[in-house]
């Protein structure tokens, strides 16, 4: 049974809590936004590899709040090194899950890295993660990115599939804006 | 050698920094000590400095204050990824210690010192540039006040390393 991400995402955001989000570009921003839009959440359209460490700066920043990174095989691919700077820093506050379809999907589903069997997990694992895997079935996730004391990892193989875009807001003062308001309330007003 | 890092490091602590992220390097390294040996910081050792801006941009989300450090030949590492910046308005300061100036010992460090101004103002960042060393703490402190996307670059007549023995006795 192949897993389809939409229906991933959905269910790592099930009854999310005060759980904060940073989607990287692409369709990972889109699966986020399907799931459900929230001022608590993150979605990027730019910074290409800088996902995972804008997760890393948000851990640090919020060591008492669970942070989860949801970005792509490619965009993980393009800041490797992150995970790298993760593993030196080992936040228990983080997971990254990387939606893994094999493909660049924004650009013509050409074939990532990890279609030719490049494995982000144990790349993750070799890192220093506490907890990493690939994922290729329908199990429950929702321990490891609430409560499991990390920094953890999850690649997730999802069928590649052309599917509806579902688009946040694009402006990206909104979304920064949003987010420290909903998060430090009027603390985020005085810098 | 180096006696504004202790200047820089007061300011940084002044202005409530909590994260410094750094690419190693020798014109930064007594300030990149002081920042290791600060408990109220923490300091993030990166791959490539564009991670630094990744990392500045989720510290100040999550609503701390941060600061990059590295070398003028990393300012290109970070150019795309600067456009987060402008884009969200997302403050950030950072302070290059500049290589390819006079007195530069490495002809491949030269490209990209004199590109590493135009790169940061093409993509929407502030240079200010301290010429000597009493200039760079107030025009940190300055920067950290703004609140907007600032780099300080220190000539390299002011780390004064000029030769590849002067870098390795750092």
């Amino acid at each position: 049974m192949k897993l389809h991400r939409r229906d991933v995402v959905k269910k790592l955001l099930e009854k999310r809590g005060d759980l904060l989000v940073i989607a990287g570009l692409g369709s990972t921003s889109w699966d986020i936004t399907a799931a459900g839009d929230s001022d608590l959440s993150f979605p990027t359209w730019g910074a290409m590899g800088q996902a995972a460490m804008m997760g890393l700066g948000l851990a640090l920043a919020q060591p008492k709040r669970r942070v989860l990174v949801i970005t792509g095989d490619g965009e993980m691919l393009m800041g490797l090194g992150a995970l790298a700077t993760i593993g030196v820093q080992q936040p228990s506050n983080l997971t990254v899950v990387v939606i893994d379809n094999e493909r660049y999907g924004e650009t013509g589903m050409q074939t990532t890295h990890t279609a030719a069997g490049v494995n982000l997990a144990g790349v993750a694992k070799a890192c220093g993660f506490k907890n990493s895997k690939v994922v290729t079935k329908n199990v429950p996730l929702r321990d490891i990115v609430h409560k499991t004391a990390g920094p953890n990892f999850l690649q997730i193989k999802v069928v590649a599939e052309k599917l509806p875009l579902v688009l946040p807001p694009q402006d990206g003062v909104l979304l920064k804006d949003r987010f420290r308001r909903a998060l430090l309330g009027k603390a985020a007003d005085s810098g | 050698m180096q006696p504004w890092a202790g200047e820089v490091h007061r300011e940084l602590a002044r202005a409530g920094v909590r994260i410094v992220g750094y690419v190693p390097d020798a014109g930064h390294k007594r300030l990149i000590e002081l920042c290791l040996a600060d408990k109220s910081m923490r300091a993030v050792v990166l791959t490539t400095e564009e991670e630094g801006i990744g990392l500045a941009a989720g510290a100040w989300l999550g609503g701390a204050r941060s600061v990059l450090l590295m070398q003028s030949s990393g300012v290109g590492n970070t150019v795309n990824v600067l456009g987060l910046l402008k884009t969200c308005g997302f403050p950030l300061v950072t302070i290059v210690t500049m290589r390819g100036e006079a007195g530069e010992f490495n002809s491949w460090q030269v490209p990209m010192g004199g590109g590493t101004q135009a790169s940061f103002e093409t993509m929407g960042v502030a240079v200010k540039r301290a010429s000597a060393a009493s200039e760079v703490a107030p025009l940190v402190a300055a920067a950290l006040k703004a609140d907007q996307a600032t780099a300080v670059l220190i000539s390299q007549k002011v780390i004064g390393i000029k030769s590849f023995q002067d870098q390795t006795n750092q």
